[in-house]
């Protein structure tokens, strides 16, 4: 990929979202380069989910705005924002079909059709040559969230948010699916804001952190510098 | 029974509605007993009919030397009112009101319009009213239940349509399969209703024009026609309903609004 290293891919100015009185996340500002991995861990309810989802706007933020590469996000149109800001979420949401009509899903929202050859070379990466043809219905928890990457890097996103993307799989498909994540971040130099609350995945995953508590990040910094702090 | 012992018609006509209202409020206290709890809304509905259409029956009386132009007003009031009690089955449904309104003004109004300058539907008040009233109040309850529906199913399958929109997908596009269902749920009581015509019952229509002196045929397939007539209605008002929903469950920038414990933060755009 293509990507100025030290620039800022996707900055969060004084964003926030309160709802009927429940600030949910309060005031964050937090900048994160282009091919770096930003973690952001905390406590249940910390708000870390919640600003995840004001990261491609899928919640509309009260306060404060986005950037990405320098643009408001209000200025983006959300179909094609959303293109560019992946996600992965924890639990895989297949639709009904084959493994490959759900990795050609995004790029057939801009009357694009997946060709056959992308669709096994974003499977290979994923460790699932040969799945092209699978009906979803019988993968396994692991297999699906591995089906699931596939298809948030069909969009071909500048920027990949991961929310939890392995707590709800059992140890080894964990371990599996963590290793197929950091692998890919490393040879594409993705961008990446994962929401984790296990801190040992986020320092084995990240390069910086973010602590939130109640809503706010208390801390951000270098891996070892949080944990330490 | 009741017939002996009241002779006046009114008198008549009260005792048997209270019979009747007797016989429906034992099904609510025999669903008590099995913990579903129905008792006040059924209580109050009962009232309500009975009273609404009491003063409907008067003002039907007044109307009788009325212009059609009257009719056609009432009419529309009552698409109103169904637009204002049908959405309140979609509660937490955004723009509900709108949608219900103009569901119902779309689907049985057109249908009422067209059925009437082709000369199925007589320009009498007494006829345009009772046949009007009737796919009035079928559109009303059939998207009632095609929102109620759509709710149930948008709520039960947020996270594939909001992984749907984090993909790119355009809105109305991933609430769409709910919306089929939902306007296809809709639509079984109005087609149960044409199937069993005549086997499994036969409409109060039918059996008051037998009553009032019409030929039977004549009386047996002008029930068809209302039935058929409750069918387009209630398809249409379905179906602008469904495609209207669609929109309204989202957010200018395109979020779903309808997310249990959700509250919509208007977007700044």
């Amino acid at each position: 990929m293509d990507r100025r290293v030290n620039e800022d891919a996707i900055v969060a100015s004084h964003l926030g979202r309160s709802v009927g009185g429940c600030t949910l996340v309060d005031d964050i500002s937090v900048q994160v380069r282009a091919g770096e991995v930003l973690a952001v861990v905390g406590p249940s309810g910390a708000g870390k989910s919640s600003f995840l989802r004001l990261l491609n706007r899928l919640d509309e933020p009260t306060a404060g705005t986005v950037l990405l590469e320098d643009v408001d996000y209000h200025q983006i149109p959300p179909r094609e924002l959303r293109r560019k800001v992946g996600m992965v979420t924890q639990r895989a949401f297949l639709f009904p079909g084959t493994v490959s009509q759900n990795v050609g899903f995004g790029p057939r929202q801009r009357g694009e059709v997946i060709s056959e050859a992308r669709a096994d070379e974003l499977l290979a990466r994923v460790g699932l040559t040969g799945f092209a043809d699978r009906d979803v219905a019988n993968l396994s928890g692991g297999e699906a969230q591995r089906v699931s990457l596939a298809r948030a890097l069909a969009n071909s996103p500048l920027v990949l948010l991961l929310d939890e993307p392995t707590s709800a799989l059992d140890d080894e498909a964990k371990s599996l699916v963590e290793g197929l994540i950091g692998d890919i971040i490393r040879e594409s130099g993705l961008t990446c804001v994962v929401v984790t609350h296990d801190i040992a995945q986020a320092g084995r995953m990240a390069t910086r952190m973010m602590m939130l508590q109640e809503g706010r990040a208390i801390r951000i910094g270098p891996v070892t510098e949080v944990l330490h702090a | 029974m009741l017939n002996r012992l009241f002779t006046d018609p009114l008198q008549l006509g009260l005792a048997q509605a209270l019979a009747a209202a007797i016989v429906a409020y034992a099904v609510v206290l025999v669903a008590r007993g099995r913990q579903i709890h129905l008792e006040r809304e059924a209580a109050i509905a009962l009232v309500r009919g009975l009273v609404q259409i009491i003063a409907v029956g008067s003002v039907l009386v007044l109307l009788l030397q009325s212009s059609r132009w009257i009719g056609a007003s009432l009419l529309g009031a009552m698409m109103l009112a169904a637009g204002v009690t049908s959405s309140k089955r979609a509660k937490g449904v955004p723009g509900s009101l709108q949608v219900s309104t103009v569901g119902i003004a779309c689907g049985a109004g057109s249908v009422i319009a067209i059925m009437t300058w082709l000369g199925v539907i007589d320009t009498a008040i007494t006829s345009l009213i009772p046949v009007g009233s009737m796919l009035i109040a079928n559109a009303m309850n059939t998207n009632g239940l095609a929102l109620n529906r759509f709710r149930s199913d948008v709520l039960a399958h947020v996270g594939e349509i909001e992984t749907a929109l984090a993909l790119g997908a355009d809105p109305r596009q991933s609430v769409a399969e709910y919306a089929q269902e939902s306007f296809e749920a809709s639509l079984i009581p109005a087609i149960d209703s044409l199937r069993s015509l005549g086997i499994v019952w036969i409409p109060g229509l039918m059996a008051g024009m037998l009553l009032s002196g019409s030929r039977p045929i004549y009386a047996a397939i002008y029930q068809f026609v209302v039935l058929a007539m409750i069918f387009g209605a209630s398809g249409l008002t379905a179906l602008v309903s469904t495609l209207l929903i669609r929109t309204h469950a989202f957010t200018s920038a395109e979020q779903l609004l309808l997310r249990p414990g959700a509250v919509a933060v208007r977007s700044k755009e």
